[in-house]
C-alpha cells in the first residue's frame, strides 16, 4: 500500500479564485471527485505539490435546461447525470454513458469535468511506483521507450473516459475559465492525438461548463461499451451513436469512439451513409469506417484487434437498436 | 506539513478535529476517529470494502480527502447498530449468510443501505447495480443479494 505523498490544499470558493491560484503555482493540479487523480498519486504517477480542490466551488453543479439546450456544470457528478429525468429521457447517450463509469460509489464523487479530462491509460502506466521501476518506466512518464510501440517515440495510452463519445455525437461545446478570461470550444478540440498530451486545456484553465445544443426531437442516441468485468471496468471500447431514422432510411447519423485512440474520436465519413437505407451493406459500410479510425494499440491486456473489431460491432449495434432496425440472420456476419 | 481544521458529522456526531491535507477519509475515521469498522482492501478504488455514506450517497473512503468533507455528513457501518442491536440490513446478512470472512461486509451493507434508502423495495437488477463496485472473495455474491432482498421484507 503505497501512502499519499505531501501537497498543500486549497478549497476555492469561486471558479475565478481556482484559476487564479493556477496560474500563481504551475505545478498546481485541480482536484474534482478526486476518482482518478488521488489514485494516481497513490501510485506515484502524480506528485503536484499543491492540489486545488473545486468541491467548495458552488454554482458548478447545476444541471440547466433552456430552449438553447442544456448546460451541464463540471462539477455535476456522474451519478446525477445517470439519475436525471430528463437526459435520461432526452439525452440517453450521456445518461448511459455516466452509468456505465466505474461503480456507485465512484459515480457519486466523479464529475463531468474528471470524466472529461481524465488522462489516457495504458497498462504500462496506471501501475504501482514499484511496477513501473520495474519495467525502467516509459515514455509517458520517467523513461525513455515506449513499451507499446518500442521504435516510435510516440506514446499511445488511450483515453478511456466514457462521456465524451456521448458528448461528441449530440455536437456539445465546452466551456473553459481562466485568469485572463473564458472561451467556448467545441468538445472535440480539447483533445489532440497524443499519449502524453492528449488535452489542449492551458495548464491554468478549469473546466466551467459543457454545453448541449437542442436537437430535433426526432434524434435518439446511445452508448455502449465492451469491458473485461460488467461493472468497475474503463472501455476496451466504447461507441456512442446519435441517429435521425425516418422509414427505415438514415437521416442523421453521428458516432463518436473512446478507449481505442489517444483521444475520443467523431467519426468521420458518417454523412455518406445518410440518405441510405439501413441494411446489410450500410451496417458493413459502418464497420468499415469504425475499423479505419479506430487504433487501438496494445494497452490494455485484452489484444487490440479484438478492441478494434469489438468497436466496429458496437456501433452497428447500437445503429440498428436506435433506428428500430432488426438484422436478419446477417447478426452473425456483422463486423 | 500544516494541518487544517476539520468540522464534520460522523455517525451523528459533530467532530472537530486537526487533519494534514493529505489524510485520506479512510486514514481518518480508521485513526483518528477509531471507527475501525471501514475496511481497506485494495490500493485505490478497486474493490469497494471501504464504501461509507457522504450526505446519503455511497463513497470510497480510501480515495476521499478527509479534509473535503469540510461540514458533510459521514456514516460508517458503526451507525447501524442502536444500542448494541443490529439494524434490519445486517440481522439479514447474518442470517441469510451474505457475510463468510466479514472483510467485504461493511462496504457491501453500507452501498445497500444507500439503495434501500432510495430504494426500499429493489428488484434484483437493481440490488446488483447498486453493489456492482463492492468485491467478495468468498460468497459468490448469491447470499449477498439475497441478504439485501430479505431486508427489504422480500
Ligand atoms: C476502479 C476505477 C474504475 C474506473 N472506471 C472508469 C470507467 O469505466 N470509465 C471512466 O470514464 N472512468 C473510470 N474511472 C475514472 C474516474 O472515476 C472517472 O473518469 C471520473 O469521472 C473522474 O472524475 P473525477 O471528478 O473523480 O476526476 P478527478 O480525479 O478529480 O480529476 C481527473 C483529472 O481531471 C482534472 N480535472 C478535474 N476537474 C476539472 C475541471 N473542471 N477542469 C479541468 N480539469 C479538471 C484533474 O486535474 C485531473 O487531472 C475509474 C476509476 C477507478 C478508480
Ligand atoms: S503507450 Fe508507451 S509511452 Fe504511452 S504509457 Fe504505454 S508504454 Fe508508456
Ligand atoms: S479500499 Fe477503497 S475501494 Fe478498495
Ligand atoms: S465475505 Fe469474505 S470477502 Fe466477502
Amino acid at each position: 500500500m503505497e501512502r499519499m505523498p505531501q501537497f498543500d490544499l486549497r478549497r476555492p470558493a469561486s471558479i475565478a479564485e481556482a484559476a487564479a491560484l493556477l496560474a500563481a503555482e504551475p505545478g498546481a493540479r485541480l482536484l474534482a471527485g478526486g476518482t482518478d487523480l488521488l489514485p494516481k498519486m497513490r501510485r506515484g504517477i502524480e506528485r503536484p505539490p499543491v492540489l486545488v480542490d473545486l468541491g467548495a466551488v458552488r454554482d458548478i453543479s447545476r444541471i440547466d435546461y433552456a430552449d438553447a439546450g442544456l448546460a451541464l456544470g463540471a462539477g455535476v457528478t456522474l451519478s446525477q447525470l445517470a439519475m436525471d429525468g430528463r437526459i435520461v429521457h432526452h439525452h440517453r447517450a450521456i445518461a448511459e454513458a455516466a452509468r456505465s463509469v466505474a461503480g456507485p460509489g465512484h459515480r457519486s464523487a466523479a464529475t463531468i469535468g474528471g470524466n472529461l479530462c481524465l488522462d489516457t491509460r495504458c497498462v504500462f502506466y496506471n501501475q504501482s511506483e514499484w511496477w513501473r521501476a520495474t519495467n525502467h518506466y516509459c515514455l509517458k512518464l520517467g523513461g525513455d521507450v515506449c513499451h507499446v510501440a518500442p521504435q516510435g517515440s510516440h506514446c499511445h495510452a488511450a483515453f478511456c473516459g466514457d462521456l465524451a463519445p456521448a458528448l461528441l455525437v449530440l455536437g456539445a461545446s465546452v466551456e473553459l475559465c481562466a485568469s485572463r478570461g473564458a472561451r467556448v470550444i467545441p468538445l472535440s478540440d480539447l483533445y489532440r492525438d497524443d499519449g502524453v498530451a492528449h488535452l489542449t486545456l492551458e495548464p491554468d484553465e478549469v473546466l466551467v461548463r459543457v454545453l448541449v445544443p437542442a436537437r430535433s426531437p426526432a434524434l435518439v442516441s446511445g452508448y455502449r461499451k465492451a469491458r473485461a468485468r460488467g461493472a468497475i471496468d474503463f472501455p476496451l471500447a466504447g461507441v456512442a451513436c446519435a441517429v435521425v431514422a425516418r422509414n427505415g432510411v438514415l437521416a442523421e447519423l453521428k458516432v463518436a469512439l473512446t478507449g481505442t485512440n489517444s483521444r475520443p474520436i467523431l467519426l468521420t465519413g458518417t454523412e455518406a451513409l445518410v440518405g441510405r437505407v439501413i441494411d446489410e451493406a450500410t451496417l458493413s459500410a459502418l464497420g468499415k469506417l469504425v475499423q479505419k479510425q479506430a487504433s487501438p494499440m496494445r494497452t490494455t491486456v485484452t489484444q487490440s484487434n479484438y478492441r478494434r473489431q469489438v468497436a466496429a460491432a458496437l456501433a452497428q449495434r447500437l445503429v440498428c437498436e436506435l433506428a428500430g432496425y432488426e438484422p436478419s440472420a446477417a447478426r452473425a456476419s456483422m463486423s | 506539513m500544516t494541518k487544517r481544521l476539520l468540522a464534520l458529522t460522523v455517525n451523528g456526531r459533530m467532530r472537530e478535529d486537526a487533519v494534514a491535507a493529505n489524510l485520506l477519509l479512510l486514514d481518518y475515521l480508521r485513526g483518528t476517529a477509531g471507527l475501525t469498522g471501514t475496511k481497506q482492501g485494495c490500493d485505490g478504488g478497486e474493490c469497494g470494502a471501504c464504501t461509507v455514506l457522504i450526505d446519503g450517497q455511497p463513497r470510497l473512503a480510501c480515495i476521499t480527502l478527509a479534509a473535503a468533507c469540510e461540514g458533510r455528513v459521514v456514516e460508517t457501518i458503526e451507525s447501524l447498530a442502536i444500542e448494541g442491536r443490529m439494524s434490519r440490513l445486517q440481522q439479514a446478512f447474518h442470517e441469510k449468510l451474505g457475510t463468510q470472512c466479514g472483510f467485504c461486509t461493511p462496504g457491501m451493507i453500507m452501498a445497500a443501505e444507500a439503495l434501500l434508502r432510495r430504494n426500499p423495495r429493489p428488484t434484483d437488477a437493481d440490488i446488483r447495480e447498486a453493489l456492482s463496485g463492492n468485491l467478495c472473495r468468498c460468497t459468490g455474491y448469491v447470499k449477498i443479494i439475497e441478504s439485501v432482498h430479505a431486508a427489504a421484507g422480500g
